[in-house]
């Protein structure tokens, strides 16, 4: 039989798609919700028409066709228009009559999205649910050889150093001949990782900043939070809560007029400069911000014309080597603010992080090292750099840590590590852990996101549409009909939240452990874990 | 949990007084080990204060092999203490060959070396010892060093010391420091026992370290040949110690802010704020994290006590002027100093640093809060 629509080789099935949507014609009150509510615009009203047969009663007359039609709403099966699975629909239906269903099998809609030529791009994560991360658990319980703290009474001091650390002897010498000592700052090991005004919506911005101010003046948690490259809003940087945010600079320099042109009138110095080399979600990538997200606001912040997408290269176009790149460009931006401000560069890890680190503890001022896994997030990214470039973070801050224990470096150059830190949800346990392992702190953004904004992505390919600007819930829109939906207030009290009770749950780890005086930096006596390769590769306990 | 004893008496004494002052503390330890450093001695080690005195425990090879490795440095022998262990051992003290405390001529070219070189050069012969030892497991090597004596063996430290006969002349001293173990190991290693020792500087703890590994590793890193061994998670003390004295330079008053630090609420307007941020910070690695209460002697024959800022283990400081114990319970002190005035004794809470001098006058309490000496932050 004919088909009445053309089929081309690139025409899909509902059963193709990832996500299928499942409505129910008897619940439906043809409100329109959930249409209006998604964001792909994958619903479309839709006209059935329904064949139904009426038997009279008795033989005289023989059956009759009668042909009723009726509204409801249907999927698109066009690739542009696929279901990201985000339940949006589902959020706003008030019948429970319609909702995403993952496929039951490997959709074909992989083969099909790079129209134009272009592979598929997209924001969020590496669809990769699991991890080694969730995998260690805390063997070293305190409990009659040496008694087992309270984590509800006893006093503990769980921040860490950002900047570079001089050896004591060093340290006293110059404190003896009043000579200059790198700048240092004690901050909450959890930092809010690079996520850009660009990347960002407005309201999720404000609503982070705000949080992060709170965590700072009322909570007395020295939190700090990293502005990603972009820029940073005029007023923040000359605002007395600049303290608290890390400025990144990236390859495109976004932003960086801005911030130059500020710095005379800044009240306060920034908590530090991140210069980010790569991103664990798209290593040897310089940042994307497409064209999409490009409005008014974020044109002028970062110095750009509107409506055009915005790459970085993947390097530093002034930097040809590591040592230019390492001791060139921290000391230009340390000198920017007299040497006060700890400068760091961010790298995605990579098998050659060991000669980064070994080239940054030789550079005197160099302020530590941020290192991002292969599961970090992102706002916009190549798909196959998302899911298959990267090095995990585990492996990689551990290879690090134990580099610098053999140089005796361990405590003068801070490694922060990120990628992935709570993708299960477990952000305490895996912030300790990679604080075990070696890390001085660790960096999230997407459990922010998810925490603080109940963004809906998943590590299995549900919505991932950071990039063009339609985020369902407005974290990652540019679109003021979307981002109004996120209330800047309610982000900085789940901020807020998310931050408490995290403490929480990391003083109730280590306090079992007996640590409180000092973050358990490189107490790898507490690691097991139940693979007797993992646990060789990282130097821990073999525990089944 | 260990107990630990500590006196320093104008008077010498013997360390049966400090194995009695660990008996009465008996249901602290369970007898499987005791370790004895003596300094200020007395009897014929008075005249030798300057030569340096081996002191370990052999076997017939070993001793042998020591002879000719030290005639080989150049040290020749000026006087000698060996206690050949009768038989049988009582049960739970093994048989030994010989334990020898031995007080030697330096080589003549050391006479040309700096007090740091020769320092420097004493504590290499007793790791070069000690590996030799370890390698045939015939010399177990504590100390090598002026004026200092220290005995280690497994067993309840009131029969060790009887046993060995170690309430002799030659072996009183104005300074002792004991510790009756609580194994918490299966194969008791005597190197693990407490005190540490290394250059003059002597630690001994109870409780349990549990930032050990960061520190182990922090240390091991120094590249000071010292900072080795750690068959115990409380060797670090004494190591911690010796860096901030002898590498840092800094006085036994900072000690405390090196191990545990003021948070930024308690230092509030301290008067050394600005340097005690940066030791905090430049020193960070070396922050305990207890519980722990350490007792220590100093080369000038100070004695102290620390708590870590949690301040679970007991210890008190008490007695008159001349005589001064340490104690991890005060039943120990109330052994041998009795007739003390108790309302002076003091025990240290987590701020305080307890000091008796060489001159044994009274016990100097020192809290982080107060400032630190005009001098350290000149």
């Amino acid at each position: 039989m004919q088909a009445d629509t053309i089929i081309t080789p690139s025409t899909l099935c509902v059963k193709d798609l990832p996500w299928q949507i499942a409505w129910d014609k008897d619940k439906c009150t043809l409100c329109g919700r959930c249409a209006a509510a998604c964001p792909m615009l994958a619903l479309e009203l839709a006209v059935y028409r329904k064949r139904v047969i009426q038997p009279p009663i008795g033989l005289e007359k023989t059956p009759e066709n009668t042909f009723e039609s009726f509204y409801g709403v249907r999927q698109k099966t066009n690739p542009d228009n696929a279901c990201v699975g985000c339940g949006m629909c589902n959020l706003v239906c008030p019948n429970d009559a319609i909702m995403p269903m993952h496929s039951d099998e490997a959709d074909k809609l992989r083969f099909h999205n790079n129209k134009g030529g272009v592979p598929r791009r997209r924001g969020g994560r590496r669809n990769d649910p699991e991890g080694v991360l969730d995998r260690i658990k805390f063997t070293r319980i305190s409990m009659l050889t040496d008694p087992a703290l309270d984590a509800g009474r006893h006093d503990f001091q769980l921040s860490t150093l950002l900047g570079r650390v001089l050896p004591p002897e060093e340290n006293l010498k110059l404190q003896r001949e009043n000579g200059w000592i790198p700048p240092v700052r004690e901050i909450y090991p959890l930092i809010i990782g690079g996520m850009s005004f660009g990347a960002l919506s407005p309201t999720m911005w404000e609503g982070l900043q705000m949080g992060v101010t709170y965590l700072n003046e009322e909570v007395g948690m020295p939190v700090v939070i990293s502005t990603g490259e972009g820029g940073c809003p005029p007023r923040l940087l000359r605002s007395r809560f600049l303290k608290y945010v890390i400025l990144q600079i990236a390859s495109g320099y976004f932003g960086w007029d801005e911030i130059i042109h500020a710095l005379p009138e800044m009240k306060v110095d920034p908590c530090a400069v991140e210069i980010k080399y790569g991103q664990g979600a798209k290593p040897g990538d310089g940042g994307l911000l497409m064209w999409h997200k490009v409005n008014k606001l974020i044109a002028a912040i970062r110095g750009v014309p509107q409506g055009v997408s915005l790459p970085s290269p993947p390097t530093h176009q002034t930097k040809y080597s590591i040592e230019e790149a390492v001791a060139k460009m921290i000391q230009s931006m340390s000198m920017a603010w007299g040497f006060r401000v700890p400068v760091y560069p961010k790298i995605s890890a990579t098998s050659t992080s060991g000669a980064v680190l070994n080239n940054l503890a030789r550079n005197s001022i160099a302020a530590g090292l941020a290192i991002d896994g292969e599961d970090g997030g992102t706002g916009a990214a190549y798909n196959v750099s998302m899911d298959h470039m990267g090095h995990p973070i585990a492996s990689n801050i551990r290879d690090c840590y134990l580099n610098l224990v053999k140089i005796g470096k361990q405590n003068e150059l801070p490694l922060f590590a990120g990628g992935g830190v709570g993708k299960r949800g477990n952000l305490a346990a895996n912030a300790a852990a990679l604080i075990m392992l070696g890390a001085s702190g660790v960096q999230t953004g997407k459990y922010v996101m998810q925490a603080a904004a109940g963004c809906l992505g998943s590590e299995t390919d549900r919505c991932n549409i950071c990039n063009i600007g339609r985020c369902p819930k407005g974290i990652t829109s540019q679109d003021p009909r979307l981002y109004r939906r996120l209330d800047p207030e309610q982000v900085a009290q789940r901020l807020v939240d998310m931050y408490l009770s995290f403490d929480t749950e990391l003083k109730k780890i280590v306090a079992p452990l007996g640590r409180s005086t000092s973050l358990p930096i490189g107490m790898s006596d507490a690691l097991g874990i139940n693979d007797y390769n993992i646990a060789q590769r990282l130097s821990i306990d073999y525990v089944v | 949990m260990c107990r630990l004893f500590a006196m320093t008496s104008d008077e010498p004494f013997s360390p049966l007084v400090a194995a009695k002052a660990l008996d009465v503390m008996r249901e602290g330890h369970d007898g499987s080990g005791v370790g004895l450093f003596l300094s200020d001695l007395s009897g014929p080690f008075e005249d030798l204060k300057d030569a340096p005195v081996l002191s370990g425990i052999f076997t017939s090879k070993g001793l042998k092999k020591l002879d000719v490795h030290m005639m080989e440095l150049g040290f020749t022998t000026k006087y000698k203490v060996t206690i050949k262990a009768p038989k049988p051992a009582p049960p739970g003290v093994p048989q030994r060959d010989v334990y020898l405390i031995r007080a030697y001529e330096y080589p003549d070219e050391w006479h040309a070396y700096s007090a740091e070189r020769r320092a420097f050069e004493l504590m290499k012969v007793r790791l070069d010892l000690r590996g030799m030892g370890e390698a045939d497991g015939d010399m177990i090597v504590f100390s090598f060093w002026p004026d200092a004596i220290m005995i280690k063996e497994i067993g309840d430290p009131l029969t060790v010391v009887q046993h060995l006969g170690l309430d002799r002349k030659e072996l009183m001293a104005r300074v002792i420091m004991a510790q009756g173990r609580q194994n918490t190991n299966y194969a008791i290693n005597l190197y693990a026992c407490h005190p540490f020792f290394i250059q003059g500087i002597c630690t001994m703890t109870n409780g349990e370290n549990t930032a050990f590994v960061p520190i182990k590793e922090y240390l091991s890193s120094r590249g000071f040949p010292g900072y080795m061994g750690y068959n115990s998670d409380s060797e670090v003390f004494a190591h911690i110690l010796h860096y901030s004295t002898y590498q840092l330079g800094l006085p036994l008053e900072a000690y405390k802010h090196v191990i545990t630090p003021l948070s930024d609420d308690e230092m509030g307007d301290h008067p050394n704020k600005a340097f005690l941020k940066q030791l905090r910070q430049t020193c960070r690695r070396l922050i305990i994290d207890g519980p722990n209460c350490v007792i220590g002697c100093l080369p000038n024959k100070s004695l102290f006590m620390v708590q870590d800022r949690k301040k679970l283990r007991p210890g008190i400081v008490g007695g008159r002027p001349g005589c001064y114990a340490f104690s991890s319970e005060e039943c120990g002190l109330d052994a041998v100093i009795p007739d003390r005035d108790k309302s002076l004794d003091f025990q240290p809470m987590h701020l305080d640093t307890a000091i008796v001098s060489s001159d044994r006058q009274e016990v100097h309490i020192c809290r982080q809060t107060q400032s630190l000496p005009q001098a350290l932050c000149a």
